[in-house]
């Protein structure tokens, strides 16, 4: 991972390397987020990045904000509570495939539900990578992991059409390869004054490239430029959308965000003291 | 001498005795006395049978619970059955007069309108466990809980836009020990 | 309108709730349980009013989650629970642990297992307070038995949380969380807080988990300035994760150490016609409010019994029950449970004196004579 002039600042240097594996689609996708803050210009010392367990929750340890590296499944919860306590935080949430929608699938639809003000990005590999390849919610159907040696028939997840269902008001997909869009749909992300939810198609030659017989991580990358259109292009003409990832900026409605709702309930009743 | 009284209060779900059960014990604390109330029940938020306890004593009370039941309030039938014999033989009975009960007994009985009252001489059956306060009430004494207190606490304890219903329900009350 | 004598009918949910916000609680997140959850509607209803948070999560996973973030903010945070909730809790508890965030976690406790009795008395989480996360951790559990202890040991289980960074437990019970009894509500004058210890160094100078001399690392928010690293895996003094064996077990040392090593300040008991006691029940919680006055009852009969009661569950106070063993010719260990406690009290007085189990699992609380009829065999 190289650090421009520019990013470096928003890095703890010292803490790296990575352990990503060589390849790997997450530094491209946590490059994204650091200059998506960078971009938005916000105060280092209030933007909080908060993760959960698994190859993506490493992403904060080599960011110089304030970090919070929590348990599997469970960093919307305490990313809550800590836009809650402190609306003023930034906070932005890195998440994996499992991580987001398999044992934190119920925290991602309430995020979401509740509209509070957290920018969601999810490193979607298709794998769980840190245990080894295993399948997870968004594994293709029929393809291979350590533990669907004779092909997944778990139906994957379509992450933005879950986190939109739900009641996310931003949601967009971005790819490791698209980089400059990743970092425009965290930008807006940011900028949205309630649930973003950006997903971001990564690589993961290690596991569920060899499993699946994928090739080379420049092969993966390739697969993502050839099979990506954007939703702008395939809305104009659905045959260049047919069989092909949908990518770009799904929705973006605002809504009453979470932490101000509460603060219109404070304002109006703090006055009648406690009792 | 006023020491103690243990108190009862059955019905089912509904009728509000937890309630009663509440403005007893927090006149009592009011008043600058001990009190504890408890309560059991089921999963149903309406019907099946609910039960509060109140102790008032002057001393401390350690034992949360009633162990003597001194005075049994039963507005229904069921709960009667279920806790008359947990009655003191020398305690006091409150029935409301829908319920039969078990004439042949040493307890002292009162089998009294308190449903009727509420649903007909104030107009809602929701006053029916205010009527049963202003009973326990006249039979625990005024040497006890000082009226004043007593009517403060039912007012405090009742929703704001039912007081006016609640005082006359409770004078009700008192009025059916009085004129029994 | 207010009594001349200020004691007020109070429920112990609510008490607890009183307690929490003298001693500073502004933020709440939690999910509904019988009988617990009279302390979340409270909260919901009072925490605006004073300019604090309240959230119902969508489980008691992220309820636990939320009030770690909460606490990280900087911003003194609860959870109350039963029994089920209390088990989805335990993951976050460990990481409160290991990541020594302050928090207090309220759990009223019902008959389980499972959904088991919710509206019924029992103190079946006894061993789970203590050993309910996996792994090493430091563990605090307060026991009140009336409303107006429920008060003044919610405010305690916040200082002591704060005063060594580590989540505390309030272990009621339906009976206690239940019922309603005088309580005086302190004087904010008259009320200890302690909050938790901020570093005096720049932010350049902090390295986030080096502690003092009393164990304890000086801790920022986040948000003011100090931006460093919190993690669930063992971490090195500047917190981040480490690979080094012997840096992982000198943390998990340490977590302990600073709570059993400070055992004397958090130990919390009552001792009841102990003086000339041959026969001492141990009792806790609503249980010992039935111990306590089988022991008058049995006293009237000259029965040489008294009541040790721990306060402080965990950590197990050791000291106080070695030396209570030392007097007592026999000791029982009256609890909702099938002998949780009892474990423990047998494992140190077992060696000095016999100690028997007085049990009881039915949902309902003990009763005196039920007391009185094991410690005398039926013959009072």
């Amino acid at each position: 991972m190289n650090c421009s002039e520019n990013t470096q600042k928003y890095y703890r240097v010292n803490r790296l390397p990575h352990i990503w594996c060589p390849g790997c689609g997450h530094g491209t996708l946590l490059n994204a987020v650091v200059r998506a803050i960078d971009k938005e210009n916000l105060n280092k010392d209030e933007v909080v990045i908060v993760s959960g367990i698994g190859c993506s929750s490493r992403a904060p340890g080599y960011l110089d904000f304030n970090t919070l590296h929590t348990t599997h499944g469970r960093a919307l919860g305490f990313a809550t509570g800590l836009k809650l306590a402190n609306p003023k935080l930034h906070v932005i949430v890195i998440m994996g495939d499992g991580d987001s929608s398999a044992i934190g699938g119920n925290h991602l639809i309430h995020a979401a539900r509740r509209n509070i003000d957290i920018t969601a990005v999810v490193f979607n590999n298709d794998i769980y990578g840190m245990t080894g390849g295993q399948y997870s919610p968004t594994t293709p159907y029929g393809d291979f992991a350590t533990t669907a040696p004779y092909g997944n028939i778990d139906r994957p997840f379509d992450l933005c059409s879950l986190a939109q269902g739900a009641g996310a008001t931003y949601v967009g997909r971005g790819t490791a390869y698209h980089v400059p869009l990743m970092q425009k749909l965290i930008e807006k992300g940011i900028e949205n004054k309630g649930f973003s939810f950006i997903e971001g198609l990564s690589i993961c030659p290690t596991y569920y490239g060899r499993k699946n017989k994928k090739g080379s991580a420049f092969k993966m990358q390739s697969f993502l430029k050839d099979n990506c259109v954007d939703i702008k292009v395939a809305e104009k003409n659905s045959e260049k959308g047919k069989d092909k990832i949908i990518i770009g900026e799904f929705y973006n409605n605002p809504k009453p965000e979470y932490t101000e709702g509460y603060q219109v309930i404070i304002d109006k009743f703090q006055k009648q003291g406690r009792d | 001498m006023f020491q103690k009284v243990e108190l009862r209060l059955s019905g089912s779900g509904g009728q509000g005795v937890i309630l009663a059960a509440i403005i007893m014990a927090d006149a009592a604390i009011e008043q600058g006395i001990n009190a504890i109330q408890t309560q059991s029940y089921g999963p149903e938020a309406r019907g099946g049978a609910s039960k509060a306890e109140v102790i008032i004593s002057k001393d401390e009370i350690k034992y949360p619970k009633v162990t003597n039941c001194d005075i049994l309030l039963a507005l229904t039938q069921s709960s009667y059955d279920k806790y008359i014999a947990s009655l003191s033989k020398n305690g006091i009975l409150v029935a409301d007069e829908s319920v039969n009960v078990n004439r042949d007994a040493l307890y002292k009985i009162y089998r009294l309108p308190i449903l009727d009252t509420a649903q007909n001489k104030i107009g809602t059956h929701m006053v029916s466990n205010i009527v049963s306060v202003g009973v326990l009430y006249a039979l625990i004494g005024e040497d006890v809980i000082s009226k004043d207190v007593m009517m403060r606490s039912v007012a405090n304890r009742v929703p704001p836009v039912t007081v006016d219903k609640n005082m006359r329900a409770f004078e009700e009350g008192i009025k059916l020990i009085r004129n029994n | 309108m207010s009594n001349n004598h200020g004691y007020k009918l109070y429920q112990g949910n609510e008490a607890c709730v009183e307690g929490a916000l003298d001693a500073g609680m502004r933020f709440f997140a939690g999910y509904p349980i019988t009988p617990s959850t009279e302390i979340a509607e409270i909260s919901s209803q009072k925490l605006p009013k004073v300019g604090g948070k309240f959230i119902q999560m969508e489980d008691e996973l992220s309820s636990m989650a939320a009030i770690i973030g909460g606490s990280l903010a900087g911003v003194k945070s609860m959870t109350a629970t039963s029994g089920p909730g209390f088990s989805l809790m335990q993951e976050n508890i460990g990481y409160a642990s290991i990541a020594e965030v302050p928090c207090v976690v309220v759990d009223v406790q019902r008959g389980g297992p499972s959904t088991g009795m919710p509206t019924s008395p029992a103190q079946g989480d006894v061993m789970q307070a203590k050993w309910g996360t996996h792994g090493d951790h430091p563990a605090i559990a307060l026991t009140p038995n009336s409303v107006q202890e429920t008060y003044e040991y919610t405010i305690k289980a916040f200082n002591i949380a704060e005063k060594y960074r580590t989540p505390v437990i309030l272990l009621m019970d339906e009976t206690v969380g239940h019922m309603r009894e005088k309580l005086k509500l302190k004087a904010s004058s008259e009320i200890e807080v302690v909050d938790r210890k901020k570093p005096s160094c720049s932010p350049k100078e902090y390295v986030a988990y080096r502690p003092d001399e009393d164990m304890i690392p000086p801790m920022a928010s986040f948000g003011e300035g100090y931006r460093y690293h919190v993690t669930g895996l063992t971490h090195d003094e500047t917190g981040f994760p480490t690979n080094s064996n012997e840096i992982s077990g000198k943390l998990i040392h340490r977590i302990v150490d600073k709570v059993e090593k400070n055992i004397d300040d958090i130990s919390f008991f009552e001792e009841y016609k102990m003086e000339d006691a041959e026969i001492v029940i141990v009792a806790f919680g609503g249980t010992s409010r039935a111990v306590k006055s089988a022991v008058d009852e049995m006293r009237e009969k000259n029965i040489k019994v008294g009541m040790f009661r721990p306060i402080t569950i965990w950590p197990f106070l050791e000291k106080q029950i070695s030396k209570v063993a030392d007097k007592a010719k026999e000791i029982y260990v009256a609890e909702m449970n099938l002998g949780q406690y009892f474990i423990e009290v047998d494992r140190i007085a077992g060696k000095k004196c016999h100690v028997n189990k007085i049990n009881k699992v039915t949902g309902e609380l003990f009763t005196p004579k039920e007391i009185t009829d094991a410690v005398t065999g039926g013959r009072l």
